[in-house]
Parts: structure tokens; sequence; C-alpha cells
């Protein structure tokens, strides 16, 4: 059984060219999944359709292995929603927040008590517990909807853009909560970002998205594996004189020259680094350092969302 | 969802609704007590004892129950619509909507609240008439039935109205064009036998007239038409509203893209 799964789900929003086009996708549980994609590209579309904030125009969906639309009860209570805009009652408490959530799923006062202490400690926003939603940081508001999407105690959490204006100390602390809820819960977590190093640090699967239709789905490593090649900057001991440079451009990489000691290579898949080196040695250079042009994950997404991929 | 946790979920939104109101009670149960005193005091003292009665009231007596009915009408619609409205303008109908409460659930609970505030005001307003005359219930079944049920039907139309507005200003236009004219219209200030054929021919399709008749029958035993015929026009147009809400909120109309 699949957490998530979508078949051929399209969406045409009002007088508009499709938002989303036929768009198939399976998260297994337990998976730590990134939804990735440009501005626009259609992810919070998606997951409005599987939170059912948005009616699809098309296709099925399943969470939790229920159908959303024949199950839809059983399907919504498998499902913890951060949204990407924020949508709390500015005049509500954290911790009124957090109860009133957990009654429209039917989760006695009690419970969600406990649970409220649990995640808002977690999340250390347990003394803001009686302040106001407006009186609260952006980065504050966007924890508290983490707990709230929680505290019906989930097994699949979607979060859109989690950390989209939270600082470096506070990103690290919901990394670390929610790499915990993946590993002692056991919850399927998806997010969508735009911060690459995101997805690099905490998914295990990865999906991208441009202009409402799927370009890529599968493991971090085949993601990086589907790109036609790699570009590295070199910094040499030596300055180039010409000579050399001419010798360079002879070789069997695409090679361009930065600086007067400084080159980009783009070494393709079927090379390697040791042949790379082989060859500088032969050219008597000397390499002082090295460092990935991109990220490889950043290479594979600009890659996979050029205009014109897979046409 | 389990009976168990309908009900929670019923009551989680019911108490957060009556919470609501009650916390801004300046806003919410004052200003009607505040207008409904001063037409006591101008109608009722002022010029009320040189006009002759009606039907055998006293204007004040015979007003009491159409200025409740009119209160009653605009606390009930106001505090569903603005309620619902402001929650999408937040968006945290959001809460509501990717949980499992059904729409059944959604409708009862807002409707609920807005009939408790209804009925809270109803009340206010008779025990203000009370320091001014001396006036009882006769009848206090039906008394509180016309009060829950008028309450009940406005805040069904209030949520309707809520549903379909998109600005702020949309959930003003109903009770400022529509509301307000049908009730100082339905009878509240006067008798249908007092005024012309024509006229009194369009208040008889107007719905707050049946509202205000059932609540004067069971204040003064005083009835225009049959209340039976009030009774049935009510029950109607609540099964209706409710329906036509119902439909709205499972097509997500005005809620979902
Ligand atoms: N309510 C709406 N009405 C009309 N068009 C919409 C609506 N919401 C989104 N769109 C359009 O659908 C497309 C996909 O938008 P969506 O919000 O899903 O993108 P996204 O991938 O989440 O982008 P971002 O990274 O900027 O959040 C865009 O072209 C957008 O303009
Ligand atoms: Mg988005």
């Amino acid at each position: 059984m699949y957490a998530i799964e979508l078949s051929h789900v399209s969406k045409k929003y009002k007088s508009q060219t499709y938002a989303l086009k036929d768009v198939s996708l399976k998260v297994e549980e337990g998976d730590f999944f990134a939804f990735l994609g440009p501005n626009g590209a259609g992810k919070s579309t998606t997951i409005g359709i599987i939170s059912s904030l948005v009616v699809k125009t098309a296709g099925q969906v399943k969470i939790g292995g229920y159908d959303l639309d024949e199950d839809p009860i059983k399907a919504k209570k498998c499902l913890g929603l951060v949204p990407q805009e924020f949508n709390l009652n500015v005049f509500e408490s954290c911790l009124a927040v957090l109860i009133n959530q957990a009654g429209y799923y039917g989760v006695a006062k009690s419970v969600a008590y406990e649970r409220a202490e649990k995640y808002l400690n977690l999340l250390m926003l347990w003394s803001e517990r009686n302040h106001q939603v407006r009186t609260l940081s952006g980065g504050m508001k966007r924890r508290l909807m983490i707990a709230r999407a929680l505290i019906h105690n989930p097994p699949i959490l979607i979060l859109d853009e989690p950390t989209a204006g939270v600082d470096v100390e506070l990103r690290k602390l919901i990394w670390n909560f929610l790499e915990g809820l993946n590993r002692d819960e056991k919850k399927t977590i998806i997010l969508t970002t735009h911060y690459l190093e995101e997805v690099e640090r905490l998914c295990h699967h990865v999906a991208i998205i441009n202009k409402g239709k799927l370009v890529s789905t599968g493991s971090l490593a085949e993601l990086v594996n589907q790109l036609p090649g790699q570009s590295y900057i070199l910094s040499l001991e030596e300055v180039l004189n010409n000579p050399t440079k001419e010798k360079l451009k002879t070789l069997s990489y695409e090679i361009k020259f930065l600086e007067e000691k400084a080159i980009e290579v783009n070494l393709l898949k079927h090379l390697s680094l040791s042949d790379l080196f082989k060859d500088l040695g032969q050219l008597d250079l000397k390499v002082k350092s090295m460092r990935e042009k991109e990220n490889q994950i950043e290479q594979a997404f600009l890659h996979m969302t050029k205009e014109g991929y897979l046409s | 969802m389990t009976l168990k946790e309908t009900l929670i979920a019923f009551w989680t939104l019911f108490s957060k609704e009556c919470y609501r109101f009650l916390r801004i009670w300046g806003q919410t149960l004052i200003p009607p007590i505040m207008t409904s005193s001063l037409y006591f005091l101008i109608f009722g003292n002022f010029i009320g004892n040189r006009i002759e009665n009606i039907n055998g009231f006293t204007l004040m007596e015979f007003m009491t129950p159409g200025l409740m009915m009119m209160s009653v009408i605009s606390a009930s619609y106001m505090n569903v619509s603005s309620s619902f409205y402001f929650s999408k303008f937040q968006r945290s109908i959001e809460e509501l909507l990717i949980s499992p409460t059904s729409n059944h659930t959604i409708i009862w609970g807002f409707v609920l609240a807005g009939s408790l505030r209804g009925v809270i005001v109803g009340v206010l307003i008779f025990s203000t008439a009370k320091i001014f005359i001396d006036i009882n219930i006769l009848h206090p079944m039906t008394f509180f039935f016309f009060l829950f049920v008028t309450s009940a039907l406005f805040s069904l139309a209030g949520l309707i109205n809520a549903i379909f507005a998109r600005k702020f200003d949309d959930i003003s236009i109903v009770p400022t064009f529509i509301l307000t004219p049908l009730s100082y219209l339905g009878g509240v200030f006067y008798s249908v036998q007092q005024i012309s054929e024509t006229w009194a021919f369009f208040t008889r399709f107007n719905p707050i007239f049946y509202l205000v008749n059932g609540l004067r029958f069971s204040i003064l035993d005083l009835s225009e038409t049959s209340v039976n015929i009030s009774f049935v026009v009510l029950s109607f147009l609540i099964v209706t509203l409710y329906i036509i809400c119902f439909r709205l909120l499972e097509k997500g109309v005005g809620l979902k893209t």
C-alpha cells in the first residue's frame, strides 16, 4: 500500500490552461519525500487536491489506501497538512488552535491537550501557548501550523514550504523535528521547498514537477544519475599559458577558462574524476582545490526544469 | 466519524462560535438592547399614548414582539455571516475543510450558535420591555419555539450569504437592502387590518410577517393569521435553506477553487 497515490490527476482553474496535467505519483509509506518544482509549477495545487481544498478536474487520489472521493473520512484522517499560506485564526490562542483542530477530527480535549503539550514543547512554543496567534512571529506561526497538523496523529504529513521565511537555527530545529517524526513515529513526510540542501539532508525520494507536468521521480541517487554530466571548478597551482590552454581544449571534456588559475570542467557521465586527474597530470597541471559548481541536486533540478526537457 | 467523534466536532465548533459572540458581548448583545430601549422610550412613552390601540393593545405591547424579531433576525444573521466570512477571509475555515467534519456538522455548529445568540437577544429585549410595561408570555413553548426557529432560519440565510461573499461589503448588502425593509414592512408597527388592501397583500408574502405573528401570538394571544400557517411557512423555509446550504458546502462554492 502507498501512503499517497495520485492517478492521472488534472486541474484546470477557471478560464485558465491546465495547472496540473495528468499527474500520477506514488509515495511509499514511511518515505521522506520531496516534491519540487519552480514557482507556479503546480505543487500547492497538487497538495490542495490531496487535502480537499482544491477540486480536481480529473483523476483519482488515494490517501493511506483510501479513495478520497469514496472514503473521504478515513482518507482525511490519515493526513496532516501544513499549508504554504498562514491560515490561522489570529484571535485564537495557540492552545485553542490545536484543541479546536483536534476537535474537528473528533479527538477529545484531554487527548488533544496532551499532544499539544508534547508538540508545542518539541517545537519550542510551549511558553506561547496562551498567546493569541496575532502576537506570534512568522516563524512561530509556521511551527504552530506544524503542531496543528499533527494534533490528530495522522500517519502522513504534508508540508508546503515549511521553512520559507524561517531563520537558520529554527530551520535546523524543524529539520530535526521532522527527521524524528519520520524515524521514530514512522510518519510519511512529503514536503515542498525551494532549498535543495533541505532535500539533500532530509529526503529519500523526490518528484519534480514543472508547468503542471511531472518530469521526474525517483531516489536522490537516481535523480542525480539522470544528469548528463557534472561540473567542477578547479583551482590550479600555476597560471595557465596559451599552449597548455590549447592542449586542454583537445581533451574530451567541456572546459571553460574562468580566471588565470581556474577552470570549469564539465565531466560527462561516462568519465570519472580519476580520468580527468590523469589527463591533467600528463599536462603537468597541479590541482590545488576543487569544488562542485552547483550541488548535484540543484543541477538535476535545473536540468529537468529547463525549457524543452522531456519534449 | 463515529457518533462520539461527530459530537466532539460539533461541540468544538458550536462552543467556539458561542465563545466568540459572548467574548465580544459589547458588540453583540448590548446594541440590540440599546436600540430597542430607544424605541420603547419614544414609541412607548413619548408618542405611544397619543396613538390609538391596535387590536385592543397599546402600541408598545403590539410592537414588542416585532421589535424582538427585528433584533433576533439581524443578530442571528450577522453572527453567522460575519463569523463564517471572517474565517473564509483569514482562511481558518480550511481547518474545517480538511477535517473529516461533515457539512451537516458544520451547518449545525454555525447555525445553532447563531440561534443561541438570537434567542439570547430576544430574551434580553423582552426583559427590557418588561421594564417599561407590564407584559407577560402567555404561551411560553410557542414563544421559545418562534424565537429559536426564526434565529435558525436567519442563521442559515447568513451562512448562505457568507458562502457567496467575496468581500466584507457583501455581507452587509443583504441586511441593509433586504432584511431591514422586510422587517419594517412585516407588520412590526402596524396591523394588516389597518393598511390598504394592496399593502396587506404584499405583507402576506413577507415571511417576516409570519414570524412576528407567531411571536405576537405567544405573548399577547393575538394572531392576525393562523399560527399554523406561520409554523408551516417557517418549516418550509428552514428545510429549503438547509438543503441549499448543504448543497453549496458539498460543492465547495466560495470555499474551494
Ligand atoms: N486559485 C487559483 N486560481 C487560478 N489560478 C491559480 C490558482 N491557484 C494557483 N493558480 C495557478 O496554478 C498554477 C500552479 O500554482 P501553484 O500554486 O500550484 O504553484 P506552486 O508550484 O505551488 O508555486 P510556488 O512555488 O510559487 O508556491 C500557477 O500558474 C498559478 O497561477
Ligand atoms: Mg506553492
